[in-house]
């Protein structure tokens, strides 16, 4: 079929939203190039000044180091939980399977202010001290339905038959498992470590919340703000996490629609977050 | 000379059940089949087929009873540990590995010499046909690649049994016609047992040593493709290979072999039978279209004959069909004819005499 081309009117409102939406970013690199410690146009010149500063300030390393830490196990747990989670949902039925994953997937929706302010009841009920685990614990709990999502797509697409035709072949179930299953849903695997890693490493409310003396970046960002000084160069540590994010997706959704193709799926229907 | 041993079959399926839930997907099937046959199972579809050959290959357990393959009872051999392959219906080519690794995937489980792997890949694509395709992508072949990379994928582990799930199905018709021959000609180079499913009547009878008609879960007929077409145990058989028109009768009388029929608005006939028919029984009789002639000229000679008018006329090119109301009659016959030189197409309305031979009636 043909699609019909959309009415001008249409163009235009997408148009004005993306500028909406894209213009502060764009001001972010603007900033953080320009020579000059206020924040206002004209622009005075080009340095890369406040990129140095950046690199002799050791709060902001120790910010780096906790963050990576946190959005590196917290990828890792949520993708584990959403291999089982998307494995099971694909192979088995089971009662209540469709409720199950419902609620599972519900924190994509629920406000992040929300799931903060209940875990940090819960936790300090619990015992626990706020530490870079607490903010593990949260991350995992917003990232897991994303990961469940994009290997959900991974692994339902992927026909049964193949791992029959493994074992028709005389392939054991093991071997099966190595040779035929991880190759296929590897790019899925890789794809949702991507996307909790970038998710975790941006997030600032629940880390906000959560984090005891171990601050992330966000939450450092966000205690800079105070010193109008400094705002140069939160905007050159900004345009740095923009550009990382916006790679590592692009990355994720590399591998996501590899994944795709390899499992025979032609378009990227099903499943996924783009 | 003694007359040799009855082979033992290389299939043996006894008194096979299958129920899913309150679903009975087979119903009793018990099948034998002979080393190096082409063997079809034939049904439409949901009929139970692919439940069969899933029960043969192992991936699905009978409910009840129980498979034998070259006389070992299969109930506890695990589908890698059973000497038969298989090739699926879409026919599940691992995407991420190229169609040497495709086709080497089972002797690489062997830990076999990357020498040998190489020369029986090389070999099993000659016999498919795609020499030189080794290095290709799987995800860049066509349909009818696919199905040669399959097969050679499943040739190659030399199977006591090739089992092909609706291997032609998702190939358009002039494909399907020539790989139909291949498939033949395949199973004759190497000699294995191939056991095919297919929903399609044509497909099984040109392929096919035997044919197993399946209905419902349940064996309605074993024979060669001549006997079920000549010789069908029932009506349903009838219809479901080939065309037959169906014509009720009456037995008049059956004695010494000879059974007098009464068959309506056709007249009365004697036939050589060995069927226990009673008197006053109604039956029906079977006739293939084939069977029927149209007497173009009043000199036209033929042992019986009707009256009838032409209800609608279907031209092939080779062959028409001619659909007839018997005279005087609600009863429709088809009659097909072959187009030979000068053989008019009746114009739809008209009047036609039909003869027929006693020879090719079908008692059902
Ligand atoms: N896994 C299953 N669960 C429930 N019912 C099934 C299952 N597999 C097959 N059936 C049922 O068994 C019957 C036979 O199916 P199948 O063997 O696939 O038929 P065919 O291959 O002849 O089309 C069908 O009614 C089908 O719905
Ligand atoms: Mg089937």
């Amino acid at each position: 079929m043909m699609s019909a081309k959309p009415p001008r009117s249409l163009f235009t409102y997408a148009l004005v939203y993306l500028i909406f939406l894209y213009a502060p970013v764009i001001l972010l690199p603007l900033f953080a190039f320009n020579d000059s410690a206020i924040i206002a146009l004209p622009l005075s010149g080009f340095t890369l000044h406040w990129f140095g500063l950046l690199w002799e300030t050791r709060a902001l390393h120790e910010a780096l180091y906790n963050s990576v830490l946190i959005a590196v196990i917290t990828a890792i747990g949520s993708t584990t939980l959403g291999i089982f989670a998307a494995r099971a949902a694909a192979r088995y039925e089971f009662p209540g399977k469709r409720s199950i994953l419902g609620f599972i997937m519900v924190p994509l929706v629920l406000p992040e202010i929300i799931i903060g302010v209940a875990l940090i009841v819960v936790l300090i009920q619990l015992g626990m001290s706020l530490s870079a685990w607490t903010v593990i614990i949260g991350h995992v709990l917003i990232c897991t339905p994303f990961s469940i999502a994009i290997l959900q797509s991974a692994f339902n697409n992927m026909d049964r038959s193949l791992e029959e035709a493994s074992l028709d072949l005389g392939e054991n179930k093991l071997g099966t498992f190595f040779r035929v299953i991880v190759p296929l849903v590897t790019p899925g695997i890789i794809s949702s470590l991507l996307i909790s890693f970038t998710i975790s490493l941006d997030e600032f409310i629940i880390a906000f919340f959560l984090t005891g003396t171990d601050v992330t970046l966000p939450v450092y960002i966000w205690g800079q703000l105070r010193f109008p000084a400094r705002l140069p160069a939160i905007m050159a540590l900004g345009f740095l996490m923009v550009t990382l994010s916006f790679l590592l997706l692009v990355a994720a959704e590399y591998f996501r629609r590899r994944a795709n193709r390899l499992t025979g799926v032609r378009k990227n229907s099903n499943g996924g977050i783009f | 000379m003694t007359k040799q041993h009855e082979r033992e079959p290389i299939i043996n399926i006894q008194n096979v059940e299958k129920h899913y839930g309150s679903v009975t997907a087979l119903d009793g099937v018990s099948i034998k089949i002979e080393a190096g046959e082409f063997f079809s199972l034939l049904g439409p579809s949901g009929c139970g087929k692919t439940t069969l050959l899933r029960i043969i290959s192992g991936f699905d357990n009978p409910s009840v009873g129980t498979v034998f393959i070259g006389g070992a009872d299969m109930t506890d051999v695990p589908p890698n540990e059973r000497p038969t392959n298989m090739v699926f219906q879409s026919y599940a080519i691992f995407p991420h590995l190229n169609v040497a690794d495709n086709v080497g995937y089972g002797l690489k489980k062997q830990k076999l010499p990357k020498e040998e792997i190489d020369r029986r890949v090389d070999d099993a694509l000659k016999l498919v046909d795609l020499e030189g395709y080794g290095p290709r992508e799987s995800h860049a072949l066509s349909g009818g690649q696919r199905q040669r990379v399959a097969l050679a994928r499943a040739l190659i582990m030399k199977p006591k049994v090739l089992l092909l799930d609706e291997p032609l199905s998702a190939l358009d018709k002039k494909l399907r016609e020539t790989m139909q021959s291949e498939l033949r000609k395949l199973q004759r180079t190497v000699g294995i047992t191939f056991v095919l499913v297919t929903h399609d009547q044509e497909e099984a009878l040109t392929m096919s040593d035997r044919i197993a008609v399946m209905f419902d879960g349940r064996i309605a007929q074993i024979d060669s493709p001549e006997g079920l077409y000549r010789r069908p145990i029932s009506r349903r058989v009838a219809s479901f290979i080939g065309v037959m028109n169906f014509i009720p009768a009456t037995v008049i009388e059956n004695t010494n072999k000879i059974l007098s029929l009464n068959i309506k608005s056709l007249g009365q006939l004697d036939i050589k039978t060995s069927s226990a028919l009673k008197k006053s029984e109604v039956i029906t009789v079977g006739i293939r279209p084939e069977m029927l002639t149209i007497l173009y000229n009043k000199s036209d000679t033929s042992e019986y004959s009707f009256n009838a008018s032409i209800e609608n006329a279907s031209y092939y090119g080779d062959m028409t069909y001619y659909e007839v109301f018997i005279e005087d009659t609600d009863i429709k016959a088809t009659v097909s004819m072959r187009n030979t030189a000068g053989r008019p197409v009746l114009e739809i309305g008209s009047k036609a005499r039909v003869g027929w031979g006693k020879d090719s009636i079908t008692i059902l």
